[in-house]
């Protein structure tokens, strides 16, 4: 903590939970697709979310986050309305995810390709975030450190591939958290990679082109 | 490094190097964060433009929250003021009342604010501080500075009670937002690092207690208007340290006794809107009037 998180974030209100952490729940789907516009996104709202989102404004919040905004950015504010413009097809449901923290969304989206994909998070107070899973695989981190979030296939040595390069190109990256998770023995899996440092600006591409990660994207510490 | 556990802790820092406790927190959290004490005053200026920003957006006369619950009354009350030669309580005072309901009536309407510590209690450090350089004519550098007296206590309850409504009830939001807004303004009227946490104890104390209880869930009723007696609250404990009263109770007692009874608080007082004024008749046909029957 410092002394900026309590002076601090400057957000667009009314709620530090309901609307700055929704549209950070909302960015790290936008960084999940690759910050390009999709072209339907589906969300549940679950708990209070569901029960307060239209006087929280946590719809327009989600979909400002989806397409980039920032949690200080006036666009919030009309955000439904900017995704209508820009052709982005949103529903919303209101539906109780069982187990799920009182404030959580699951945001589905699908690309203009055909992909899609889906974020699970919870806003857990102060405007801070954890996100819980990424296309239904058990992930775990907050956006309060830089995260790498290195999608790749399950198979032995992938995990040195990675920690290994960022060690030797970029020796003074210090990992402070870990996280595996992966649908079946084999099939697709997420790393998740807490760090201290800010990312060097060519670390994604460099982790991308390594031979057995399919996708590598960083979460900015928000 | 400092800890930020103690209130104590901080005053005696401050003592033994006979400067103030913004002088030593910039310095320190300029120390941990590995920036430059011109970094975090910049960063904290910025944050200080955004307050007074707010208040222009939440004074304007149409000013209307997203429910449609409240809107206006920042105008209502400088207004009234200016119509009547300073109101009941004179220009000062009817002004800060009036800077925290803009603030906080900017944040209901989707504004842009800086949550201090939170977005429900955004309006009281503003409210302070903005009112108070008008007042005495203060140079905007220690006005600044002294946002970071105020972190730092803010800094403290987060770490001893809560900062979170839903944690410690309103006492955590608007509670330490008038401790943090007394302790900045003690320190801004020449106090001492004791007399700064004097003013934090005596604010803390001043609402022990404080429920969370909005209707409809929404950070507006009460919120708005508790945005204006935490003002008052750090008026008052302010003038009453600075008068060298003291607060009977030290200041880290008072937060401790402000977790124990966040605690000993129930769920339906936390946020969550199932006691106080949000059960109310009114509150819960205007919870109808907002969100219609599918929310029962």
């Amino acid at each position: 903590m410092n002394v900026f998180d309590i002076i601090g974030p400057v957000m667009i209100g009314p709620s530090s939970s309901h609307t700055a952490g929704a549209v950070r729940i909302g960015m790290v789907v936008n960084k999940i697709m690759n910050e390009m516009q999709p072209e339907s996104v589906e969300v549940t709202l679950s708990g209070s979310f569901a029960q307060t989102y239209k006087g929280h404004g946590t719809d327009r919040a989600i979909m400002a986050g989806i397409m980039g905004f920032s949690s200080d950015s006036e666009e919030i504010k009309s955000a439904l309305e900017i995704a209508s413009e820009r052709g982005i097809k949103y529903s919303f449901i209101r539906k109780n995810i069982p187990g799920a923290h009182p404030n959580t969304a699951l945001i589905n989206f699908l690309m203009p390709d055909g992909t899609s994909g889906n974020v699970l998070g919870a806003s857990i107070g102060g405007g801070n975030i954890r996100v819980d899973q990424i296309n239904g695989m058990k992930v775990e981190f907050s956006g309060e450190k830089n995260t790498l979030l290195i999608m790749h296939r399950d198979q032995p040595g992938v995990i040195a591939e990675v920690t290994n390069f960022m060690h030797f190109c970029y020796g003074s990256l210090n990992i402070c958290n870990f996280h595996l998770s992966r649908e079946e023995r084999g099939g697709n899996a997420i790393m998740t990679i807490e760090i201290d440092q800010a990312p060097p600006s060519r670390l994604i591409e460099d982790l991308k082109n390594l031979k057995d990660v399919d996708n590598a994207i960083l979460v900015r510490r928000i | 490094m400092l800890k930020y556990e103690s209130i104590a802790e901080l005053v005696e820092a401050a003592r033994q190097n006979n400067i103030t406790i913004s002088e030593l927190v910039l310095k320190d959290q300029a120390d941990s964060m590995e920036l430059s004490t011109e970094e975090l005053y910049d960063r904290m200026l910025k944050s200080y433009e955004v307050m007074k920003e707010s208040v222009g957006q939440g004074m304007k006369k149409d000013q209307k929250s997203m429910s449609g619950l409240t809107g206006g009354e920042a105008y209502k009350v400088k207004s009234y003021a200016e119509r009547t030669g300073g109101g009941l309580c004179g220009s000062f005072i009817s002004g800060a009342i009036a800077r925290s309901l803009a603030v906080a009536g900017c944040n209901a309407s989707m504004g842009r604010i800086v949550a201090a510590p939170t977005a429900g209690s955004c309006g009281i450090l503003p409210g302070c501080l903005i009112s108070l350089q008008e007042e005495h004519d203060l140079p905007e550098e220690k006005v600044v500075m002294s946002m970071f007296t105020a972190g730092a206590i803010g800094m403290v309850i987060a770490s001893k009670a809560s900062i979170a409504g839903a944690e410690g009830g309103c006492q955590a939001e608007c509670g330490s937002a008038s401790a943090m807004a007394a302790a900045a303004m003690v320190e801004l009227m020449g106090g001492t690092p004791a007399q700064c946490a004097d003013a934090c104890a005596i604010a803390i104390s001043s609402q022990m207690g404080l429920v969370c209880d909005p209707v409809a869930g929404l950070v507006e009723i009460p919120c708005i208007k508790r945005n204006a007696s935490g003002v008052m609250i750090a008026f008052s404990s302010a003038e009453i340290a600075l008068a060298e009263v003291g607060s009977r109770i030290p200041a880290d007692e008072c937060l401790d006794a402000m977790r124990e009874v966040g605690n000993a608080l129930p769920t339906s007082l936390k946020e969550t809107a199932g006691g106080g004024l949000a059960t109310t008749p009114t509150g819960i046909r205007l919870k109808k009037e907002i969100f219609g029957t599918e929310n029962q």
